[in-house]
């Protein structure tokens, strides 16, 4: 009798073992699967920031951000850069480059800190215009958001603007000019480090 | 009796032919850094050592300094060329130099045209003759004569030269020196009236003579002469590495550690960019090259968000000058590694990955498969991510 109800509690023991090796495999299988979704979100909203020189307009970064994270949107940052003619259009712009990233290091640290997915761009051309141009043919996105302030916008003139309006396929959000706008977005080796000026 | 040998047949029929002079180049990136002087200059120590030094040609400009230092040295006379329209121009007289055998003749301005009815073209062709004449030769050149580089100095400066000369004369120079001074020095030099005469110094710093063009020049030459130093370090490696020492094997490879090269594992992801960021400043810290490498699992398509953002990370290496690479490999270490050991690579930066889960948790981690995968020396650096940092820094 107690052979026959051990050989009973043996049959018992491989069952459960069966089950529970069952329901870990397709546990694992599907902590597997979903771990190999893709990382970042299929990016259906984009948000372009256009902006040249060293300095941006706080205003104009925290509407973009306010507007990205309302819409669940990802901000690109866009820097527009002159090439001389003496150079070829696609040649390497390290001095322009360096002052680019910097620039984009502080707006990505602003967007990190709301939460906001960043998708930054440094785009050649003759003119600001130009490179602005390249950028509306390159790029998809839904809405354009540009400061009408002389900060961060020296490259932008009033015609430039008047140019985006006419030519961007997407909403343009030009901001105008307000008292707040000495509050710029400038690279964080020119401030305590967080990237912003007060 | 055992059968000739190739060699001893060569040896024993074979004709002993003048040994080829030994060629040094001096190489400036405009008129005026000081080739000449800097020729005559070694010409003198080379005739002060007891050899026998002669100025085949020599074109001082009107410049006093110049004319100054070829004083003491022998200079051969000129043979005066009729040109059309019956005009005549004084020209290295090649026929008179070879007769005149010295051990060293200076020659100036190797870019230089012959007129029709001399016997080559071009001087760096009578070069090449005095150099086959046994004859040791010192000679001069501007980097925007060089061919290859013809088409890039005119876009840096809008000037063409018509005077080219193909790379391989200064591939097969013994040795080549950098004459180099700082575009406000030669500026400088300008203004003083020690380069052209005064009448042409104003239409010199309005045209050619400029600080952006210089500066490219600059660096053009600078760069020229480096990849020259690196190809002829390559090829003594070559021909060292049959037979050598241990000793010589290891200067080899302390010159091979002297350049550092960067690669940064991307993937196409926004992400990325702030990986690429930090290994290109790491890299204009370093004064070094950036290799961007994806590892793309074999057979993914390219397509969507995926080829959105490898256009973008394509667009970024080059306003950065870096060098985008994709590799298919299904693992990222070995195919990281392949690239790393083709490219030299001296550094890899990876970025944070996230969290392992389930059974990748038993899996070694990447910096650590990537070390051990890669040749030893290799350095592997992680880039923090960005939102991590700033949840933990925000105030």
């Amino acid at each position: 009798v107690s052979v026959l109800a051990l050989i009973r509690l043996e049959h018992i023991l491989v069952v459960v073992a069966l089950i529970l090796g069952g329901v870990g495999g397709f546990w694992l299988a599907k902590s597997r699967h979903g771990r190999k979704a893709p990382a970042e979100p299929e990016a259906v909203h984009h948000i372009l920031l256009p902006f040249t020189g060293t300095e941006i307009s706080r205003r104009a970064v925290d509407a973009a951000l306010r507007l990205s994270r309302a819409e669940g949107a990802t901000l690109m940052p866009a820097y527009l850069a002159e090439v001389p003619k003496s150079l070829p259009l696609d040649c390497p712009i390290p001095k322009e480059a360096g002052r680019a990233m910097a620039m984009l290091e502080a707006i990505e640290q602003r967007a990190a800190a709301k939460g906001v997915p960043v998708d930054a761009r440094i785009e050649r051309g003759r003119t600001y215009r130009h490179a602005l141009a390249r950028l509306l043919s390159e790029e998809d996105f839904d809405r354009v958001v540009v400061s009408a302030g002389a900060t961060g916008t020296q490259g932008l003139s009033g015609d430039d603007l008047v140019w985006l309006l006419e030519r961007a396929p997407a909403e343009v959000m030009i901001l105008r000019p307000g008292p707040e706008d000495h509050r710029v977005v400038v690279p964080a080796h020119q401030t305590n480090g967080n990237g912003v000026v007060a | 009796v055992p059968p000739a040998t190739f060699d001893q047949e060569s040896e024993s029929t074979a004709v002993e032919a003048p040994r080829r002079g030994h060629y040094k180049i001096f190489l400036g990136m405009a008129a005026g850094v000081g080739k000449t002087y800097r020729m005559l200059q070694e010409g003198h120590a080379e005739a002060d050592a007891g050899r026998d030094v002669v100025i085949g040609y020599l074109e001082p400009h009107e410049r006093a300094e110049t004319s100054a230092q070829a004083s003491g040295l022998e200079e051969l006379p000129r043979r005066m060329v009729e040109i059309r329209g019956g005009a005549t121009v004084s020209e290295m007289d090649l026929p008179g130099l070879l007769r005149r055998a010295p051990e060293l003749a200076l020659i100036d301005e190797l870019a230089h045209t012959n007129p029709p009815g001399l016997e080559h073209d071009k001087r760096y062709e009578d070069i090449a003759a005095v150099l086959a004449a046994g004859i040791d030769v010192f000679s001069t050149v501007n980097v925007q004569h060089l061919e290859s580089l013809n088409d890039q100095v005119a876009e840096l400066t809008g000037v063409r030269v018509r005077e080219t000369v193909p790379d391989k004369v200064l591939g097969g120079a013994d040795e080549v020196v950098l004459i180099d001074l700082t575009p406000e020095a030669l500026i400088l030099r300008l203004r003083e009236g020690k380069i052209y005469p005064t009448q042409n110094i104003d239409a010199a710093l309005n045209n050619f003579f400029k600080i952006e063009n210089l500066a490219a020049l600059r660096e053009v030459s600078l760069r020229q002469v480096a990849e020259e130093v690196e190809s002829k370090r390559l090829v003594f490696a070559e021909a060292e590495s049959v037979g050598t020492r241990d000793a010589e094997r290891v200067s080899d490879d302390a010159a091979k550690a002297v350049g550092e090269r960067l690669l940064a594992l991307v993937r196409p992801q926004a992400s990325s960019q702030r990986l690429v960021r930090r290994a290109w400043r790491s890299a204009q810290r370093l004064g070094t090259d950036l290799d961007l490498l994806w590892v793309k699992p074999p057979g993914a398509p390219i397509d969507g968000e995926c080829e959105r953002q490898v256009t973008a990370l394509r667009r970024l290496a080059s306003v950065l000058g870096a060098t985008f690479l994709i590799e298919e490999h299904d693992d990222v270490v070995v195919g990281a590694a392949r690239v790393a050991r083709e490219r030299g690579s001296t550094y890899i930066m990876v970025g944070e990955s996230p969290p392992a889960r389930g059974l990748a948790r038993l899996r070694e981690p990447l910096p650590q498969r990537l070390m051990r995968a890669t040749p030893p020396g290799v350095d592997v650096r992680i880039v923090a991510n960005r939102g991590q940092r700033d949840e933990e820094g925000a105030p």
